[in-house]
């Protein structure tokens, strides 16, 4: 039973993190309807930017983090800009190809500036866990656990209280219409993206002191994204939220009581499952599919 | 004239080994041949059924594993007390049993995933990759896992007692795959000028109208990933017995990402596309090795495959069959644009879409 709660307690710890890497996804595909294989590099590039800042440049360690997130949406809004406002419209076909030449390009620069040696980030928080009972729980994913959940409250905040988070979901319910309402789609576009992108690169600022840091961790994270977002539906907001706190779930139940080696499979197999019966996503209304 | 043309090239192919005496140069033939064969085998998804599976590698790498433990032979110990021992088999029934298995899981991918379209369809072929990847690094007792399976036999063909080849040096195994190339070739051909094949590009163009004059979707589209299924796995079967050893890196997302550059490049949807597209880009990091870092390669890699969208998203083979006939008339007409079966090359789905939008 201590085991259980042990395990219940870590995958809370890691799908806040998840959470965020599907809302990123998920909003990015809804407004946009792209497939963004560039998400996992966001997520690198948010873990590098607070190795460069806290460890190269010695600034503060959360100020670092202040950093990457910042420099995140920025990248996003770049990739935006030169990638997709020029093939607005385009088909899904077409923006995924090049969103696959954009993840190589990005995962191979990654790997000449950074080199393939693992790198790992020095936190200020104590070593020591948390005890608690039974179990215990160390401070850095504590730390990471509260300001997962404070950026996806923000997140939400801003989509469902703001003038942007309303001109956003007015695309995301129908591009045209909003458009004739005087909403600016392609600067809500690229708005989505870089937000979508500042929330992956958050997720790898935050998880990136917590494990260590290799040029091609993205690639789990953005297949992790893949697999969180199709849990909860493409384009759900609430069910990619539930969906990063199910696979972390799964996961680490998996690797608990199947075996570990299999840990990152669970995901896949999860979507596998889910879109043979319910192809929507557990969370998503049937019109969503497309 | 066409078939002259045919002819001299294939002259040609043939007697390369006879001139080019370097067995580097062989070896790199040789890989690009096999790439050739899996970038085709992804063409009649990606580009006659315009389905984008980017979980292609799986069907390469389980072909791979089939044929290499078929001709090794395996112990699966099933209860503490009985051990299904599998004696070698010799080469050939190793690979025709790759070609099997890899058949039989496109149909199950393909019977579980055609249900669901786009990004969907994507997102599970790539989940199905990574987790047979994930396979193949922990079923240690199978497949040894990040250890590799070493030692793989050569091909050995010929008639017991009397003669046999074993195929050890790169000459035998270059015929062998430019044999297997050519084969690959002539399937698809006759495949997309097929009805089943017609249906295929039906279905590109428009789906709810090819169901609506009485196409089976599902059936076509499962029967197209099951040929191109087994055709990978013959490709992954040829790799492990000329490279002769195999780990589940084979599985890596960035070979699909290369199948798919290659068919995107040379021209999706185009018999001749996979060819020079798997030349290029089999061919080119050989050349670079000396010049650029791997690293460097892939970005340019990534960089070309985003040009080829904007600028060329037709491909290359279609770009030079138009600029000929521009060139040199209606008659002239290139073996591609002879090749090309029903619709001409700018009648492609997607590529359409994007066109459209920019003019």
């Amino acid at each position: 039973m201590d085991r259980f709660l042990q395990h219940l307690l870590n995958a809370l710890m890691l799908g806040g993190t998840y959470a965020l890497l599907g809302i990123g996804l998920t909003m990015i595909f809804g407004i946009m309807r792209v497939v963004n294989f560039t998400h996992g590099e966001l997520y690198t590039f948010g873990a590098y930017m607070v190795f460069f800042f806290a460890m190269t440049l010695s600034t503060n360690f959360f100020l670092a983090l202040v950093f990457a997130m910042v420099l995140g949406v920025a990248l996003g809004a770049a990739i935006e800009f030169v990638l997709l406002r020029p093939l607005r419209g385009a088909s899904i076909d077409t923006t995924m190809l090049i969103m696959i030449g954009a993840w190589i390009a990005l995962q191979n620069s990654e790997q000449l500036v950074w080199t393939g040696v693992a790198k790992s980030v020095i936190h200020p928080f104590p070593a020591e866990p948390v005890v608690l009972g039974p179990l215990s729980v160390s401070w850095i994913r504590i730390f990471v656990f509260c300001v997962a959940i404070l950026l996806i409250v923000g997140a939400h905040l801003l989509i469902h209280r703001t003038r942007l988070g309303k001109a956003m979901r007015s695309t995301f319910q129908d591009r045209e219409t909003a458009a004739l309402m005087g909403v600016n789609i392609n600067a809500i576009q690229t708005a989505t993206f870089a937000l979508g992108s500042g929330l992956a690169a958050a997720a790898g600022a935050l998880l990136g002191p917590v494990f260590v840091l290799v040029p091609s961790m993205g690639d789990m994270a953005a297949l992790k994204s893949f697999a969180i977002v199709i849990l909860g539906g493409l384009g759900s907001f609430k069910g990619a939220t539930l969906g990063g706190f199910m696979l972390a779930l799964v996961e680490e139940m998996g690797a608990g009581y199947i075996s570990s080696g299999y840990r990152d499979a669970m995901g896949f197999l999860i979507i596998i499952v889910v879109l043979i019966f319910r192809p929507t996503g557990l969370f998503a209304r049937a019109e969503r599919i497309g | 004239m066409n078939r002259w043309a045919t002819w001299l090239w294939l002259a040609f192919l043939f007697s390369i080994p006879v001139w080019m005496t370097n067995q580097y140069y062989l070896y790199i033939l040789i890989n690009a041949g096999i790439f050739i064969i899996a970038a085709m085998s992804l063409n009649l998804l990606l580009g006659y059924t315009g389905q984008l599976s980017l979980g292609h590698v799986a069907f390469f790498g389980i072909g791979a594993y089939a044929s290499a433990l078929v001709s090794l032979g395996f112990d699966l110990e099933i209860t503490d007390s009985y051990t299904f021992v599998f004696a070698p088999r010799p080469v050939w029934v190793g690979l025709l049993a790759g070609i099997l298995v890899a058949g039989f899981f496109g149909w199950l991918v393909g019977r579980i995933s055609f249900k669901i379209r786009g990004a969907y369809f994507v997102i599970v072929t790539i989940s199905f990759a990574e987790v047979v990847r994930l396979v193949a690094l922990n079923w240690i007792d199978l497949t040894e896992g990040p250890m590799a399976l070493n030692n793989i036999p050569p091909l050995t063909l010929g008639i017991p007692g009397l003669w046999e080849l074993t195929f050890w040096r790169k000459v035998p195994n270059y015929y062998l795959v430019l044999v297997t190339c050519i084969l690959s070739y002539v399937v698809i051909a006759r495949l997309v000028r097929s009805r089943l094949g017609r249906a295929m590009i039906a279905l590109r163009e428009n789906e709810p109208l090819a169901a609506s004059v009485g196409i089976d979707v599902t059936r076509s589209l499962v029967l197209a990933a099951v040929v191109s299924a087994a055709m990978a796995g013959a490709a992954g079967g040829l790799y492990t017995h000329t490279i002769r050893i195999i780990d589940p890196d084979v599985f890596l997302f960035i070979y699909t990402v290369t199948m798919v550059i290659m068919v995107i490049t040379g021209g999706k949807g185009t018999l001749a596309g996979p060819i020079v597209g798997g030349l290029i880009f089999g061919i080119l990091p050989e050349v670079l090795r000396e010049v650029a870092s791997p690293e460097v390669q892939w970005v340019m890699y990534g960089l070309i495959m985003i040009a080829i969208v904007f600028f060329l998203p037709d491909g290359i083979v279609p770009a030079l069959a138009s600029w000929w006939r521009d060139r040199f008339g209606a008659g002239g007409g290139g073996a591609e644009s002879q090749s090309e079966p029903g619709p001409g090359p700018e009648a492609s789905g997607t590529v359409t879409d994007t066109m459209g939008e920019r003019a």
